[in-house]
């Protein structure tokens, strides 16, 4: 009859049907809300920069956006590997096991836990400011001014994870290269590095899948300007930011439109954490 | 997810009503069965508050607000889960005809947007039609440009881009705008014209009147639209605009609420831009509350339907009036108060007039 083995089997297997119902759930009811739009302008919703929600010439296309959440997220990248790289190596190897590297590692832990709109916030007063002394642009809003929160925001996601890879590494291994000689340096670059390869490559995947989604610190900091960004340093706007901003009022194709864009988000994640995967199966 | 949205909402709205009224039980048996939801503009969202805390302390019934944006007013009334939706841009023929029923609109108050500019040694501020469409269409982009300075000839504007902060987010603040805009520029009619979003073709968006009135703020060089409640009462400065007549009005409550001396039609629904009297603010707008003309719809009591109307004509008479002026709206003037009148004593409950 009802062993707890059955019982624990069925709970788990209960569990796992939830999650996969909410998911698909999510998914259809974003494609159906999406339809409208993709029945109006086609492929092309994808491929065109348009933006105009005023009644009578309504015109939508998703590009302007793309590019905003792309190029973020990239730059975000960019900033923070150098960053998170060196944090990871230092508390991971360096100085493992200290009392230092754990306070270091509490500190980028609790970078984590900061809400996004503290990080809006310090972006708004303190970095914007700064980009405009530096001379950037005359208001400090735009694409690179978002990038560089981001990047802040996911150094915590790259750290912890790429961390905890390089701590795995075996220590018999590390131990037969300081024994045949080589320096710190070394046993880094030939030893640690290809071990953890693709642990750590992982690890700014999934940073990078949590700049795509951010929504509340961009839309602070990055101008909301429909149009795709002549320079990193113009004004323009991402997928999340857009949908944050508009949905209040917007109805029927408008409304449309942007339930597309968080399918087309959705899509562009899942499209680069399938890939991730890839690369990371092609390389070992 | 809209209808879930929708249901979850009611069911916010249900439970807040519920628990609010068996409070007021014992100390009001009149009203117990009453009680009074309404969803819709944020830009009269402050004297809203404030009017519908005033009437529950007079008379006991609850009301309660949702300031969820103008779309939201309309589909809350369209799916019926509030007694009444307010707006800031009045229903076309089109909305009209999409919604289940006659509609009618009750005007409550008349709110401005105000140019706001953050230029630290310049006062007094003045803009021509042609300025407004030059900054905003993007055709100057430094604040000394000749034609700003022809306008301003005893101020002297300084050597520095011109930042435009506008909406991000859908708004009646932004309809009211543009309506104007595209009275005084057949460019911006053509290329942008008007609505609670655009296509804006130059500047930087912020999220609500706090966001743009935070960036411009913040940001020195910069200028852009606010509801005047919001600039009123956190004292930014803000330009003289010129009107019709070619006078150059600064917002203020009187120049506001003359915006209104003309002509107004039975039903209310007129935008006040641009209006023809030489004293007025021309940036100005009617925001209105909107409810079903037949009051008798899915099981509503004849005692609600009372109630609302009730509290309806108060809010147009002069006590709710003061207390519009109290968070900086213009009050309603007199005839159109009398017009809003004409149109709740014409409401009926199964055919029959309400007010008697």
């Amino acid at each position: 009859m009802w062993n707890s083995e059955k019982i624990t089997k069925t709970l788990l297997f209960l569990a796992s049907l939830i999650i996969v119902l909410i998911t698909s759930g999510m998914v259809l009811s974003l494609m159906n809300g999406a339809i409208p739009v993709f029945k109006e302008f086609g492929i092309n919703f994808i491929f065109s920069a348009e933006w105009n929600p005023t009644e009578g010439r309504e015109d939508y296309g998703a590009l302007s956006f793309i590019a905003g959440t792309l190029i973020t997220s990239v730059i975000a990248i960019f900033i923070c590997f150098p960053l998170a790289f060196s944090t990871s190596l230092f508390v991971g190897e360096y100085y493992r096991g200290t009392r230092l590297a754990k306070i270091v590692g509490t500190m980028v832990d609790m970078l984590a836990g900061i809400p996004s709109i503290v990080y809006g916030l310090w972006g708004f007063y303190v970095l914007r400011p700064l980009i405009v002394d530096l001379g950037f642009n005359s208001q400090g809003f735009g694409i690179f001014t978002a990038g560089i929160i981001l990047a802040i925001m996911i150094i915590p996601y790259a750290t912890s994870i790429s961390t905890e890879i390089i701590k795995m590494v075996p220590n018999n291994l590390k131990e037969a290269a300081y024994s045949l000689g080589a320096t710190r340096k070394d046993v880094i670059l030939s030893v640690i590095i290809p071990n953890a390869r693709s642990g750590i490559f992982t690890s700014y995947i999934l940073a990078f899948g949590r700049a795509l989604g951010e929504t509340m610190a961009v839309t602070m900091l990055i101008g909301n300007t429909n149009l795709i960004p002549k320079s990193i340093f113009d004004t323009g706007n991402t997928m999340a930011s857009v949908i944050a901003n508009q949905f209040g009022e917007a109805d029927g194709l408008k409304l449309s439109a942007l339930i597309a864009i968080g399918l087309l988000l959705f899509v562009i994640t899942g499209l680069i954490n399938g890939v991730g995967k890839l690369l990371i199966k092609a390389r070992l | 997810m809209k209808k879930l949205l929708v249901v979850l909402f009611a069911a916010v709205l249900l439970a807040s009503c519920n628990s609010g009224s068996s409070d007021k039980k014992s100390e009001n048996k009149k009203s117990k069965s009453v009680s009074i939801t309404a969803a819709g503009a944020t830009f009269p969202l402050p004297f809203y508050n404030l009017a519908f805390k005033n009437y529950t302390k007079k008379t006991g019934i609850l009301l309660t607000y949702g300031g969820i944006g103008s779309g939201g007013g309309i589909r809350s009334l369209k799916d019926k889960i509030v007694d009444f939706g307010a707006t800031d841009a009045f229903l076309n023929a089109k909305k009209e005809a999409d919604m289940p029923g006659e509609i009618v609109h009750i005007p409550t108050c008349i709110g401005a947007v105000v140019i706001a500019y953050n230029l630290p040694e310049v006062k007094g501020l003045k803009l021509s039609n042609q300025n407004l469409e030059d900054i905003f269409m993007g055709k100057i982009t430094k604040w000394n440009d000749k034609k700003l300075q022809e306008s301003n000839q005893d101020i002297n504007l300084p050597d520095m881009d011109i930042t435009v902060v506008h909406r991000s987010d859908g708004s009646g603040t932004t309809y009211i705008f543009s309506d104007f805009m595209s009275k005084i520029s057949d460019a911006w009619k053509t290329e942008v014209g008007k609505g609670k979003s655009l296509k804006w073709p130059v500047g930087l968006g912020a999220k609500g009147n706090p966001g743009v009135a935070g960036t411009i703020k913040q940001t020195v060089g910069t200028v852009g639209y606010i509801g005047s409640e919001f600039a009123f009462a956190q004292k930014i400065p803000f330009a003289q605009v010129e009107n019709s007549t070619g006078k150059f009005i600064l917002p203020n409550l009187e120049s506001i609420s003359a915006s209104a001396q003309g002509e107004i039609p039975a039903d209310t629904k007129v935008m006040l831009t641009n209006s023809s009297d030489p004293n007025a603010y021309p940036i100005s707008g009617f925001t209105w509350l909107i409810l079903y003309k037949e009051q008798s719809y899915d099981n509503r009591s004849k005692a609600q339907a009372e109630e609302t109307i009730k509290f309806l004509s108060w809010i147009i008479e002069k006590d709710a009036q003061a207390l519009a002026q109290q968070v900086n709206y213009a009050p309603l003037p007199e005839k159109t108060v009398a017009q809003a009148m004409k149109i709740l004593s014409d409401m009926v409950y199964d055919g029959e007039a309400i007010l008697k």
